[in-house]
């Protein structure tokens, strides 16, 4: 959480790549993709409402390259993303402090990209609503937490009029599966220095695998367990500024890249208050 | 804590709003929403309609029916009281999907078998690819792969087969005369609408027999799928009293008799021999070289071999092969010439500058792994108009064999002129062309789409001159999606539209003489 009245502003580089995927659970590369690049910019905010409750916005813009075979890479301006995170419940507990979040978001699409177009897309086109609960145990300066986020995304429209899932459907509005994501993160916190180890399980609740050699679909079953790093450090010498790096790569998954991805950006961090 | 429990309850209540306001309809596929078969006209004179292969439908034996005083047509009615005395809602749901024609729906189940058939092998180890076997059809990879040609073949035998088949029945409905069960006791109801077409035997049957018989031949890993399909339709005939059980066997019968026909030409039709062997794959390149021009080359990796090369030697059904190579168009531009690098230059630039309304035309029109194939989303459009028309089942399947026919047809001819003339990608010749769609694994000239198009936009403007240049224009739209997703060159396209409306011509002109006077 950041103060009342605070503002952070924020832009982060993330680079991530795959070259095995799976089809259902079948591993495998693809000599006609070759190393599937994924590159996004992303610019965002979190503005302090109250002490606990903070506005958070992004906007990403991503691009997407195959290092072999023909198919075109897509760039554009992803999905807008806002939510509210609100700190509801702190207190001590046994020498610490316990807290529980509750963090409310939604998506929406910021251009008109292709959503049918696996695996070169740059997203799903869908709206999505998520709600995520977590829970947070910090004892001096070593943390503790968890959540758990339930995603909830609209049907999309393509450009087709039919396409196969199981059976041919003959309409061109998808039904994209809800999914949910468990976090588990412990790690070292202080002022100046943050160092965190994640580990991720996302589900998709429904969708259908990859069969082996089609193309995928953005109505797939898509689950991954990752596991991952994030560092941030902030200045004493310029206040409020705080420059934050991580990485993370998929341990298990089904019809997903086994991505290894990393990240690093900047904020700082703005006093709005009245001095 | 009061507090707390109320701010949770206000975040919970918000969280509820957020997360139902993203919109999950029920998806309401568009052949679901397709009326009842009404037909306006009951051709009752289609026995004397040209057949495509049979010779006399006397040739074939459909016994006489039963007496309708015998006790067994009795029981037969006693069955139709019996389900109609308690449908439940599974079983007029099968009686809504059906009542929409059997013509209509096995197009539609042969459409959904193509889709989930038109996979390309996955590779060896050793980096050569498997290649399906009709003998040992459940090995992987399954046998068939059903790509363009194989489903345009596959649609032509099934809509030629049902069209045959219902042609034969007409002569026995006229020769035995019998009315249908709600006219012969007004204890049946009739839940479709009423019709005075003799109904022994059904051609609901004849078209299920027939297709159910040659769909052995083209899905053999489908036959049980295939036939629980054919079980329900006869269930549902039962269930809307349109039809008495012995009317359903003979209809059967009858339409396994004319699909054995079909599926003895279709044995000998060199259609199994299309994959050709490494040998005939690598002499293949003589024929672009030896013109000067650069030889195609698989762009996939690794390599594939070339799509059903000698499918080009498939017997025609509208014309013989010899007609196959007079319809051949002269060759493409030599690769390095300047018209080429014009050519070229020109694919380059839809690769490197699409827009989103481009993107959108190569998508809908892709129709690659995975789709029922440009064959297949013809017959989707052309379905979708048939059924605003009210024809009779005979008349659906006059329709789909003609526009089936011509498809086959112009899959013969576009692949032998693709190989042919063997020559490059415009990807191949300048690496820098990145595609909007999936690259197909054959020769460029001409484009497959713009054949398929053009042949089916001449037949459907000739069934349905009312839609002026409604399947023109679409046509025209396909075939230039394929130069928008950079994957054919501009002549590809109109000499491809050429030849497809060449050989669609063979199948108006088959049309326009076959005595139904449509």
């Amino acid at each position: 959480m950041i103060p009342q009245n605070f503002f952070c502003a924020g832009s982060m580089y993330t680079y991530s790549s795959w070259t095995n995927y799976w089809e259902g659970t079948f591993k495998r590369d693809n000599g006609n993709i070759g190393k599937l690049t994924t590159n996004t910019y992303t610019v965002f905010g979190n503005y302090g409402i109250t002490n606990k409750l903070d506005v958070v916005f992004s906007v990403p813009y991503v691009t997407t390259n195959a290092s072999a075979g023909t198919l075109k890479g897509q760039g554009g301006f992803q999905d807008l993303m806002m939510s509210l995170k609100w700190l509801p419940f702190k207190a001590g507990l046994g020498g610490g402090t316990f807290s529980s979040y509750v963090i409310l978001s939604g998506t929406t699409p910021l251009s008109n990209y292709e959503a049918d177009f696996e695996p070169m897309s740059i997203g799903m086109h869908a709206e999505t609503a998520s709600l995520r609960a977590l829970l947070n145990y910090q004892y001096g300066r070593f943390f503790i937490a968890a959540s758990g986020q339930y995603i909830r995304r609209s049907d999309i429209t393509i450009d087709r009029t039919s396409y196969y899932t199981t059976e041919l459907i003959y309409s061109n509005r998808v039904d994209v599966p809800n999914a949910n994501n468990l976090l588990f993160s412990t790690g070292y916190r202080s002022p100046k220095f943050n160092v965190e180890a994640i580990f991720e399980q996302n589900t998709t609740l429904g969708g259908f695998d990859i069969r082996k050699n089609d193309m995928p679909f953005v109505s797939n079953t898509m689950n991954s367990t990752i596991a991952g790093a994030l560092f941030k450090y902030s200045f004493n010498k310029v206040a409020g500024l705080e420059l934050t790096t991580g990485g993370n790569y998929v341990l298990k998954g089904r019809n997903v890249g086994q991505a290894t991805t990393v990240f690093g950006g900047v904020l700082y961090l703005f006093d709005l208050n009245k001095r | 804590m009061k507090k707390h429990i109320l701010k949770i309850h206000i975040a919970a209540v918000i969280a509820c709003m957020v997360l139902a306001s993203c919109n999950k309809t029920i998806l309401q596929p568009t052949n679901l929403q397709y009326p009842v078969l009404s037909p306006a006209n009951i051709d009752l004179n289609a026995d004397t309609w040209k057949p495509i292969l049979i010779t006399s439908a006397s040739a074939f034996s459909v016994p006489a029916p039963d007496a309708i005083t015998s006790p067994a047509y009795t029981a037969d009615l006693n069955e139709i009281k019996g389900y109609q005395a308690g449908l439940t809602s599974d079983q007029k749901a099968i009686i809504s999907y059906w009542s929409a024609g059997a013509v209509l729906r096995w197009n539609e189940i042969l459409r959904d078998l193509v889709a989930e058939h038109n996979l390309p092998p996955y590779q060896n180890p050793d980096g050569t690819y498997p290649i399906p076997s009709s003998t040992n059809p459940f090995a992987y990879p399954e046998f068939p792969f059903a790509n363009p040609p194989y489903a345009a073949r596959a649609y032509a035998y099934v809509s030629a087969a049902q069209y045959d088949a219902l042609v034969a029945a007409y002569h026995f409905k006229k020769l035995y005369n019998r009315a249908a069960p709600y006219v012969n006791d007004a204890g049946v109801k009739a839940l479709i609408p009423k019709s005075t077409l003799p109904s022994y035997p059904s051609e609901d049957a004849v078209v299920a027999g027939a297709t159910v018989e040659i769909m052995k031949l083209l899905f053999p890993t489908d036959i049980a799928y295939i036939e629980q399909k054919a079980a329900e339709e006869m269930q549902y005939r039962i269930m809307a009293g349109a039809n008495v059980r012995g009317e359903l066997t003979a209809g059967q019968s009858l339409g396994v008799q004319v699909a054995d026909v079909f599926a003895a030409r279709a044995r000998n039709d060199r259609a199994g021999k299309a994959v050709g062997t490494p040998a005939e794959w690598l002499s293949l390149q003589n024929n672009a070289t030896s013109r000067g021009d650069q030889y195609w080359t698989s762009l996939e990796f690794p390599a594939r071999p070339p799509m059903l090369p000698l499918f080009s030697k498939v017997i025609p059904f509208l014309f013989d092969t010899l007609t196959v190579v007079a319809l051949r168009p002269g060759p493409p531009n030599l690769a390095g010439s300047p018209a080429f690098q014009k050519e070229v230059a020109e694919v380059l630039s839809y690769s490197q500058n699409p827009t989103r309304e481009h993107q959108a035309q190569v998508d809908f029109w892709a129709d690659g792994i995975g789709t029922y194939t440009p064959p297949g989303h013809w017959n989707a459009i052309a379905a979708a108009e048939f059924v605003k028309e009210n024809y009779s089942e005979v008349h659906w399947a006059r329709n789909f064999a003609l526009l089936n026919m011509a498809e086959m047809d112009v899959a013969i001819c576009c692949w032998d002129t693709k190989y042919f003339y063997f020559n490059e990608r415009p990807t191949q010749a300048n690496p820098k062309i990145k595609t909007l769609t999936g690259m197909p694994n054959f020769p460029s000239y001409t484009s497959g789409h713009s054949n398929f198009s053009g042949a089916a936009a001449t037949v459907l403007t000739y069934l349905l001159p009312d839609r002026g240049t409604k399947f023109t224009d679409l046509a025209n739209q396909a075939a230039m999606s394929r130069l928008y997703g950079a994957i054919h060159y501009r002549s590809d396209i109109e000499v491809g539209l050429q030849t497809g409306t060449k050989v669609g011509q063979y199948a108006v002109q088959r049309g326009k003489t076959d005595g139904s006077g449509y």
